[in-house]
């Protein structure tokens, strides 16, 4: 992964000083909490239902053994013996102290990582595929652009107070696994017609209140010219964009307001100034800033025999394997995802003995470095199937190692109201309710690949609107509701999913969950998945079934009675 | 008198900043005596007989967030200072007004910034190009702003180019590749 050099080091170190100052000043009365708040944002910290809560920067997901080691003490040391990975592949602590933060970012600094702009109204952590640089389907790795992408978002002075906060996606491959479409700026590296590299570029994506797939606002800018062009977009977004109203203020409502057509000229406008300029990037930068990611040099591997064997022999590997095992881009290597969704867990959670306990998998089986899903789940990029069946063993005796990668339990969820003091009802709980019902292995395989996407309130942190079947927290007189949707997808053919109907008690959702699989199992064709039948029958036969059971279930409750 | 930041001192200022009341009429109102910032309204509507004043370096006009610096390119030569106002700390309008002011209108006069200005801001309203930091009057206390003057060095050696070093670190610095051993 990216390796720091003095400058990378001395902006982190300079930052810490900066906020342990802000920090000392509030304490002593001379910040305002008004004042202090974008401050403490732009590091991070919220202050939430019962203490602070603070999210650390994962750029695009990477992370060494040495920083899951810090974290696993900082869990430890300043917060309840865990942390929680989100779904913009960050980290997340529920139960620091205020006072501890800048002690807390001083441990950081020490192995390379911050909290610099993971929330406020700025430039956010950019995000990306957790299989970047080992994908198959990849055609250039994402990775070096992301890091440029990094440190020209760092303090941008001109971006520092945007409207409302801004998040930047990137994808290289066939597949994009970086949900690019729902990103305020999406960026899809592509080629023209005369092969040379650019990037295609979406804008205004965005889940949350007013949940819309970005719009291509350019189907080609030279990657020279890259930085020039989101400049030119930030511009326009930071004069223009709605400062009155803040659930009106992402740029998705700007894009909508103008036209895209209107939007994306008003951009060109403004990159007429700034093409060529001193931003524009050069051979060089790329390939030094390529060169510091110090990837472990691969070479082909023999097909593993002892792989194969074990694949046939042990049962519960195979199931394992079939889940989390993915193709490498190098033969003889493969790449793993390690379960964070064991049951009853809350989705997301590692402990401080995991934290340490992964890193020990990634010093034994993976080169020292793990990526963050904004699944929530942790990826080993690059292991030697020989090792295969042992780091089963090893994540398995840590409790990593379910085999429901992509299935139904493999549910992405926010921390809702557990945590949460903007929720209008639990998340988790929901999640291992669903968890419970779907235990049985073999069914849960029958059922195939599935998304369900949980978020405690219409902020959408849980991505419900992208989720297969999603799950939206709402309030219904003050009670704890869910509003399901159906037919949300993300990737290649991201769509927001279609609200069913009325919205259900807590104590419901696994039945409302079981009538939808029951429906989907009813009519499903072939190997079709359960996204699939959704396109082909339409959401109407789901709603139908969803709602026909649960009032035959309430008239047998009601005659239970009698 | 309030007290501003220049030239990376705190030092005494003697400009006063016109703000219009509901219903003052721009064409008309009454201007301070001495040295003053008069709204852009002020300056679109007597513009002729407020030119000698700019000349002479006691006039200067401020923008607030909605308007547009482009209507001031005409005008550049003329002013010797030119603000832009902060409603909020928390509008970063002003960032790309200033940086619009001296990048693509070349404007090389005083950049001065009024309004909601906070010391934890100090190091980005420099780096787009602001002068001069006019923090509101009472705000700091002599003393506080003195300590102030550390927060313009936060950061030694930014990323990215802006006004005041246009080039990014990548061109100004040179930054080392890594090489890479086989595994
Ligand atoms: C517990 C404290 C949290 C608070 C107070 C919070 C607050 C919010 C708010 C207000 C929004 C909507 C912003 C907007 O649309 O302009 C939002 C969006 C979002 N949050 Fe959170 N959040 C929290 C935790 C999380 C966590 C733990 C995750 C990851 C699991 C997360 C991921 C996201 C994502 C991905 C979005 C963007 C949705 C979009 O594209 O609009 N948040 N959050
Ligand atoms: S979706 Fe709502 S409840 Fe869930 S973390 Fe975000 S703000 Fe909180």
């Amino acid at each position: 992964m990216y390796q720091y050099d003095e400058y990378d080091q001395r902006i982190v170190d300079e930052r810490v000083a900066q906020f342990a100052d802000q920090t000392r000043r509030y304490l002593a009365g001379e910040l305002s909490e008004d004042e202090f708040r974008p401050l403490r944002l732009q590091n991070g910290l919220y202050i939430q239902r019962h203490a602070p809560m603070l999210r650390i920067a994962v750029p695009y997901g990477n992370l060494n053994s040495t920083q899951l080691r810090t974290l696993g003490h900082i869990a430890r040391t300043y917060d309840r013996g865990y942390g929680h990975i989100t779904t913009r592949q960050n980290i997340q602590f529920n139960w620091p102290r205020l006072e501890d933060v800048p002690e807390i970012l001083d441990l950081l600094a020490k192995v390379q990582m911050h909290a610099i702009q993971t929330s406020g109204n700025c430039i956010r952590n950019v995000t990306s595929d957790p299989f970047a640089g080992v994908a198959p389907d990849e055609h250039v790795d994402p990775r070096p652009w992301c890091e440029i992408l990094r440190q020209w978002s760092t303090f941008h002075p001109e971006f520092a107070f945007l409207p409302r906060k801004f998040k930047i996606a990137v994808n290289g491959a066939r597949e994009d696994r970086a949900v690019i479409q729902v990103h305020d700026i999406g960026l899809d590296i592509v080629r023209n017609a005369a092969g040379e590299q650019g990037f295609r570029v979406l804008v205004g994506g965005g889940l949350g209140r007013t949940p819309i797939i970005g719009e291509e606002v350019a189907a080609f800018v030279p990657w020279q010219q890259i930085l020039n062009y989101c400049e030119a977009v930030l511009r326009v977004y930071n004069l223009h964009g709605r400062r009155d109203n803040a659930y009106k203020a992402r740029i998705k409502i700007l894009v909508k307001a103008l036209g895209v057509t209107e939007f994306a000229r008003q951009v060109e406008e403004e990159f007429a100034h700034l093409k060529d300029g001193p931003s524009t990037l050069t051979q060089a930068e790329i390939d030094r800033v390529a060169s510091r990611f110090n990837d472990p040099v691969l070479s082909a591997l023999e097909a593993d025999a002892g792989y194969r064997a074990q694949l046939v022999a042990d049962k519960a590997f195979a199931a394992w394997a079939r889940r989390s095992v993915r193709g490498h881009r190098v033969a003889g290597y493969a790449s793993v995802v390690l379960s964070l969704k064991p049951y009853g867990v809350a989705p997301g959670d590692l402990t401080a003995e995991q934290f340490d306990a992964v890193a020990d998998l990634a010093d034994r089986y993976a080169f020292g470095e793990v990526r963050s899903t904004h699944e929530q789940n942790i990826v080993l990029a690059s292991v030697r199937e020989a090792d295969l069946h042992q780091l089963w063993q090893d994540a398995r005796a840590i409790g990593l190692a379910t085999p429901n990668i992509g299935l139904l339990t493999d549910i992405i969820a926010c921390p809702g109201g557990d945590f949460c003091a903007l929720a209008n009802a639990k998340s988790i709980p929901i999640a291992n309710a669903i968890q419970d019902r779907f235990d049985d292995l073999d069914h849960l395989f029958d059922i195939g690949e599935l998304e369900i996407n949980i978020s405690g309130c219409m902020n959408a942190c849980g991505h419900h609107h992208v989720g297969h079947i999603g799950i939206l927290g709402v309030d219904k007189n003050g009670a704890e509701f869910y509003q399901v949707t159906v037919g949300g997808e993300q990737g290649n053919q991201a769509a927001l999913g279609k609200v069913i109907g009325p919205s259900f008690a807590a104590a419901e959702m696994p039945d409302v969950i079981s009538s939808l699989i029951n429906n989907y199992i009813d009519n499903r064709q072939d190997d079709e998945r359960f996204i699939d039948t959704v396109r082909r029958i339409g959401v109407e036969s789901f709603k139908t079934r969803v709602y026909a059971e649960r009032s035959a279930r309430q008239q047998a409750g009601e005659s239970a009675h009698v | 008198m309030s007290e501003i930041i220049k030239s990376g001192r705190v030092q005494a200022d003697e400009w006063t900043v016109l703000r219009l009341a509901e219903g003052d009429d721009p064409a008309a109102v009454a201007l301070p005596a001495g040295r003053v910032i008069v709204p852009l309204a002020v300056w679109l509507a007597r513009r002729d007989a407020l030119h000698a004043q700019a000349e002479a370096g006691v006039l200067g006009v401020w923008l607030a967030g909605n308007e547009d610096p482009a209507v001031l390119a005409g005008d550049l030569s003329a002013l010797a200072l030119i603000a832009v106002d902060f409603p909020k700390f928390a509008d970063g309008r002003g960032y790309s007004i200033a940086t619009l002011l001296r990048t693509r209108h070349g404007y090389g006069g005083e950049l001065r910034a009024i309004g909601d200005v906070l010391r934890d801001q100090f190091f980005f309203l420099l780096r787009c190009g602001f002068s001069v930091l006019q923090p509101r009057e009472g705000k700091y206390s002599a003393a506080q702003l003195e300590a102030a003057l550390a927060s313009l060095r936060d950061f030694s050696e930014p990323y990215q180019g802006a006004v005041d070093r246009p080039e990014p670190l990548f061109r100004r610095q040179p930054r080392t590749p890594l090489h890479k051993e086989a595994a």
